[in-house]
């Protein structure tokens, strides 16, 4: 696709979030959109938002477990930015009404880095040692395509389908815990709805850091320190809406909560 | 109350076992008898222990079945259910197991806890199953109905030992005290693939609830877990089929690792 597309699908997106009405799928409307392409839509969104004051602060992995690929029908991550907007604090109110169209949420362990990360030939070596902290988080998804008919294309253009997040309430050294067999109990609402653990997200969280690393080291991009990495859903996605609060543990980690109002 | 006779109860307790000695399929036993009741299903049940007890075999355990939310919903039923582990059920971890002496295994990742005190219901909570236990490990459950197709109800299953059949168990014991039971993970892969996943809470939302609920199931029947039990909770993940020459290994935080092969 031409920039002239890609700055016409950025824009087409980047009014959906404000506006909250859905387009069709960008793989409806352009066919011929490629993986590349759909990055170059992400990255000219992102810069739509940074244009209204919005601050990069991190950057989410998306499609990592095999339940998602499975709801999603895709077999690849993808990747977001995650901005200072969209980020709240565990236990308080998690605004979604008039800021999301069709939210879901998803149990996550969150990276905190202290040093940056730039591809390619990141190891799992490298990324526990650029790892300051991991917390428990929830990531609420969204997206901005009609009915959530995604192909990978679609939800890489849509910023990886990132709504909203929220941080746990420990930091915990990533030496402290094994990270492919942490155990993790989403509650909604106060039942247990599912269960999960580290390995649900490509063998482990640290694998969906390392893949990330090296696949914005194609684009020049660095992970950088401070930054807040979102690793990937360990559980199935839950559609949340107003009223309803969910609570995420990671045996060895913590947890989350949040108060979706 | 049993609607059946001793006789019919007998001649089903044999006809149940054994399909399981032999590996053969049946049709499930409600068909025939629609009208049998959960204690019934439990006398043919007890009916097959006392059968294997009186040729010599050890009895060496107990396991819940269908402690899963996802599975009681499934099944449309709003208890679990409980069998035992006869001594030829355990393999050593790292041993195999011979698919040929099965009909259509799967395999759960599980916890075990073994006792230290009695527990007898009614009336036992997680509390005293956490006071009763003198440590916790892990372990896999290979689990074989014999009913056509794994098709059942839960009064069927009962009767069926809940499909109890081979166990391994073995890793890292730890104490109930060290361990986050209601997140601890589980990771089972076969084959090198991860294929299931899951944490503690998956089984009636804590590990321990499982062995109280057993328990109080005991008790119903006047029977008691004596201290020194093995008990198996029911199965953390999905309970995954399995093919000859298949490896398994299960993983899991805090207590190690276990393994097998079915050949």
């Amino acid at each position: 696709m031409n920039d002239e597309i890609i700055k016409k699908c950025g824009e087409q997106l980047y009014k959906a979030l404000r506006t909250r009405q859905c387009i069709k799928p960008l793989t409806e409307t352009y066919p011929e959109i490629t993986i590349d392409d759909a990055y170059k839509v992400s990255q000219y969104l992102n810069k739509l938002r940074l244009a209204d004051g919005e601050r990069v602060i991190g950057k989410k992995i998306g499609v990592t477990s095999k339940a998602v690929m499975d709801m999603l029908k895709v077999g690849q991550p993808d990747f977001g930015f995650l901005t200072d907007k969209m980020v709240f604090s565990e236990g308080g109110d998690v605004p979604i009404t008039g800021q999301l169209i069709q939210p879901k949420a998803e149990g996550e362990v969150a990276f905190i880095l202290k040093q940056d990360l730039l591809g390619p030939g990141v190891t799992a070596a490298d990324v526990l040692a650029a790892t300051d902290f991991v917390m428990a988080a929830i990531e609420v998804v969204d997206s901005r395509i009609e009915d959530w008919r995604i192909k990978i294309q679609d939800t890489i253009a849509d910023n990886a389908s990132c709504g909203v997040f929220v941080l746990g309430d420990r930091a915990v050294n990533p030496r402290d815990v094994d990270l492919a067999t942490c155990g993790m109990v989403v509650e909604k609402n106060g039942a247990i709805i599912s269960t999960g653990a580290g390995a649900a997200a490509l063998n482990s969280p640290v694998n969906c850091v390392v893949w990330l690393a090296n696949t914005l080291g194609k684009y020049g991009i660095a992970l950088k320190a401070g930054e807040v990495i979102m690793s990937g859903s360990l559980v199935p996605l839950e559609p949340v809406k107003a009223g309803d609060s969910m609570r995420v543990s990671i045996g060895g980690i913590g947890s989350v909560s949040a108060r979706f109002v | 109350m049993g609607n059946l006779t001793k006789e019919q109860v007998n001649e089903l307790a044999e006809h149940l076992e054994n399909a399981e000695l032999q590996a053969y399929e049946v049709t499930k036993i409600t068909d025939d008898y629609p009208d049998m009741t959960y204690e019934d299903a439990f006398d043919i049940q007890w009916e097959i222990r006392r059968r294997k007890e009186a040729r010599g075999t050890k009895i060496v355990g107990m396991k819940m079945g269908l402690t899963s939310w996802a599975k009681m919903k499934q099944m449309g039923v709003e208890n679990p259910c409980y069998g035992f582990l006869a001594d030829y059920f355990s393999v050593p971890d790292g041993g195999e197991i011979r698919i040929d002496e099965l009909i259509h295994p799967k395999i759960e990742a599980e916890l075990a806890f073994v006792t230290k005190k009695a527990l007898k219901g009614p009336g036992v909570h997680i509390a005293d199953v956490l006071a009763a236990t003198d440590f916790v490990m892990p372990a896999i459950e290979v689990i074989d109905s014999r009913y056509k197709d794994f098709k059942f109800d839960l009064k069927s299953v009962i009767a069926d030992n809940s499909s109890s059949t081979r166990f391994v168990t073995g890793g890292q014991m730890k104490q109930a005290s060290q361990l986050d039971l209601k997140n601890l993970g589980v990771v089972m892969e076969i084959n090198g693939t991860v294929v299931e996943v899951g944490a503690g809470a998956a089984v009636l939302g804590h590990p321990a609830a499982s062995v109280a609920m057993l328990a109080n199931m005991l008790g119903e029947r006047g029977e008691e877990l004596p201290a020194g039990s093995f008990v198996m909770i029911g199965a953390i993940t999905a309970a995954v089929p399995v093919k000859k020459g298949d490896n398994f290994t299960v993983r899991y935080q805090d207590l190690g690792t276990l393994s097998g092969k079915f050949v």
